[in-house]
């Protein structure tokens, strides 16, 4: 990378209120989300687990959104390939193979559900299912229920460029825009619908339609955490101002296939995924840490090999976990069934 | 005790639980200002607000979505779709969602949401103001369906699904808002979800529905009682959870059972009644099933005969219940 040492350009963070240690854990985050990521794609192509829905090329936006807001006390409303986000949430790398082990211990849903399908009370990360958009109207709900208890928090969803043509993104907005709840909707526009590309889905830009319901739309570079720590920051605050609702489209790209049930090639070039490989928010993030003297090489050698161990250690955890005892299929339907004790 | 409408008996349950309880709030299209297309929510928003009595705008899939967020948050949300046509824009929310969202979280995130939607037909609404889709809904586990008949029960049912921790469809009847009305305590009761009612008692046959087409075979059971045919008459009030004591019980009675729904035949609710009985006590029965339903065709038409010639009436029903207590 060019030579950046120029005082604005190093040390961007702390304009926009990031301590160093925060931006440096930020970065810890990230990679700790993205070898949890590539792990989880080795253990479904070794046959270990079943399946992984990947969220690789994404985790520099979905890391800087989560520290923009109030990790305390907000409501979170995560896609399947937020796993930057819900471990920036709190979520254990333990949790999340337990996830894709299925196993009985998965807080998510007790290996129940597909892994990346987040949930967590505890958390505050709202239960999420796999027709995609359905969480939006769920996000303003529950943001209009803050504004009747009157609480100072906001609910923040996240879809991606394919969900922003579903029915529930509208009917959400729309109805987030007449109230002016405090929501904030960032679409991950990752250039794919499985195989459909953006120019197949969308004829305009994602972010411009916020201007139809009466609210801010900022289009950001997804690659540029401090930039979209800004943005997401910024709305929090005019959502709890009472000021409404923000729709931010963090522009990245989907550089792993749909899931491990896609062959991406068959739609797409190698050349073209190795083209948006040089943008990686991950490696740029990196160096511009190295730059303020943040971060160095055996810095990083020394986090990877905590986090492969912290995974080497979950994986095992997760494999040697029992599966839910097959009649546990039918507890909790309704919360009056035998047995029902308020699950874990 | 008041003699009360049904629609008034809805009305009242909304207002004792929102006074009750400040986490029940109301919201749909027209609820508010105007009180609703019917009346049904009049007077809410004076007494209780703009905010707990919400005009939302004309989006089902949003009304539904939104009382499932502020249902996960704890809050206890009464959804009111227009007319329960115009409800299927709400179906993945209703089935993908509400009905899943304790069972897929292992029972961590619940969601108390209620979503009211008028049924049925016989008021001239034509193909989309008429219909009955219950058997849509049905057999979604984590769904509880509620259809009550009397104005007793519509109050006692609506207050039970506010206060129920999971989601509850209440499927009020059009039709029963001004032509069905009876005793309604002033005070706090309610009517426990899945549990079914005998409306009147008899030997001969045995009636089992719900909904309007009750108060037809309350009205031929009269007339057959003078023809010395008498008829045991089974409200089933909640469709899901079914009472099945309860139906075993009325059909063990007589040996002779008839079971009528607006929905139409195929694949309603009837069907699993039938169902449950033949896999129970067959042996015991003195005659087929009967079912006496909507004929299956896409929905009724607006023009008189038309509409006529699909619902069921008392000349209908009383027809088949003397037909099968003949039998």
């Amino acid at each position: 990378m060019a030579n950046t040492g120029s005082v604005t350009q190093s040390f961007r963070h702390r304009e926009i209120g990031l301590t160093d240690e925060t931006a440096v854990q930020m970065y810890v985050t990230m990679l700790t989300a993205r070898r949890y990521d590539e792990r989880s794609l080795l253990l479904q192509r070794a046959g270990i687990i079943n399946f992984h829905v990947s969220g690789i090329g994404q985790e520099a936006a979905q890391v800087a959104a989560a520290f923009a807001l109030d990790r305390d006390n907000d409501y979170f409303l995560p896609y399947y390939r937020d796993y930057g986000f819900v471990m920036a949430v709190g979520m254990t790398m333990r949790d999340l193979m337990l996830s894709v082990f299925a196993k009985a211990e998965d807080p998510n849903s007790g290996g129940r559900q597909m892994p990346g399908h987040f949930g967590s009370k505890k958390l505050r990360i709202v239960t999420g299912s796999s027709p995609v958009t359905t969480q939006v109207p769920h996000a303003v709900g529950i943001a209009y229920a803050a504004k009747l208890k009157r609480k100072p928090i906001v609910s923040f969803v996240t879809f991606g460029d394919g969900s922003s043509n579903q029915g529930d993104f509208h009917e959400g907005c729309n109805f987030a825009g007449v109230h002016k709840l405090p929501v904030i909707f960032m679409c991950e526009n990752n250039q794919y619908a499985i195989s459909i590309p953006l120019h197949k889905q969308v004829s305009g830009h994602i972010s411009d339609r916020a201007l139809g319901y009466g609210f801010p739309g900022y289009k950001v570079d997804g690659n540029d955490p401090l930039e979209v720590y800004r943005i997401v920051k910024e709305a929090r605050e005019r959502a709890v101002a009472g000021e409404g609702p923000t729709l931010i489209e963090a522009v990245m790209y989907r550089m792993s296939p749909h899931s491990t049930s896609d062959n991406d090639l068959a739609y797409r070039t190698k050349e073209e995924v190795e083209a948006h490989r040089d943008k990686d928010g991950l490696p740029k993030y990196k160096q511009y840490l190295i730059d303020c003297g943040l971060w160095s090489e055996e810095q990083e050698a020394a986090l990877l090999k905590e986090v492969n161990r912290m995974m080497d250690e979950a994986i095992e955890y997760a494999d040697k976990a029992p599966f839910a005892p097959p009649e546990d299929i039918m507890r909790h339907v309704y919360a009056d069934d035998e047995g029902t004790e308020g699950g874990r | 005790m008041a003699v009360m409408d049904y629609i008034d008996a809805i009305r009242l349950a909304m207002k004792e639980e929102m006074t009750r309880d400040e986490d029940v709030f109301v919201l749909g299209e027209d609820v508010g200002l105007k009180g609703g297309v019917f009346t049904t929510t009049k007077g809410l928003q004076e007494q209780f607000g703009e905010e707990r009595v919400l005009d939302t705008p004309l989006a089902e899939s949003a009304i539904a979505g939104v009382a499932i967020g502020a249902a996960m948050y704890g809050m206890k949300p009464i959804a009111e779709m227009q007319y329960s046509d115009f409800m299927f824009p709400a179906t993945n929310q209703i089935i993908s969602e509400a009905a899943k969202i304790r069972y897929r979280s292992n029972n961590d995130w619940t969601c108390p949401v209620v979503i009211r939607a008028p049924i049925g037909g016989g008021v001239f609404g034509g193909l989309y103001h008429s219909q009955c889709p219950e058997s849509v809904f049905f057999g979604t586990p984590g769904l509880k369906i509620v259809a009550p008949f009397t104005a007793y029960d519509a109050k006692g049912l609506l207050k039970a699904a506010v206060r129920d921790p999971d989601p509850v469809l209440f499927f009020e009847n059009k039709k029963c808002y001004k032509l069905i009305n009876g005793d309604v305590p002033e005070d706090d009761y309610i009517v426990p979800i899945g549990e079914a009612n005998v409306l009147r008692e008899g030997d001969d046959i045995t009636v089992i529905g719900y909904s309007l087409p009750l108060h037809y075979a309350l009205e031929a059971a009269a007339e057959l009682a003078d023809e010395g045919i008498s008829a045991h008459i089974l409200d089933l009030r909640t469709l899901q959870p079914l009472d099945k004591e309860a139906i075993l019980e009325a059909v063990r009675k007589t040996g002779k059972v008839m079971i009528v729904h607006e929905d139409n035949k195929t694949g309603g609710v009837g069907a699993e009644v039938a169902a449950i009985i033949a896999e129970e006590l067959l042996y015991e029965l003195d005659a087929p099933i009967v079912r006496v339903c909507g004929p299956d065709v896409p929905a009724m038409p607006i023009n008189a005969p038309g509409e006529k010639y699909f619902m069921p009436n008392k000349d209908k029903l009383k027809n088949a219940m003397r037909k099968l207590a003949l039998y």
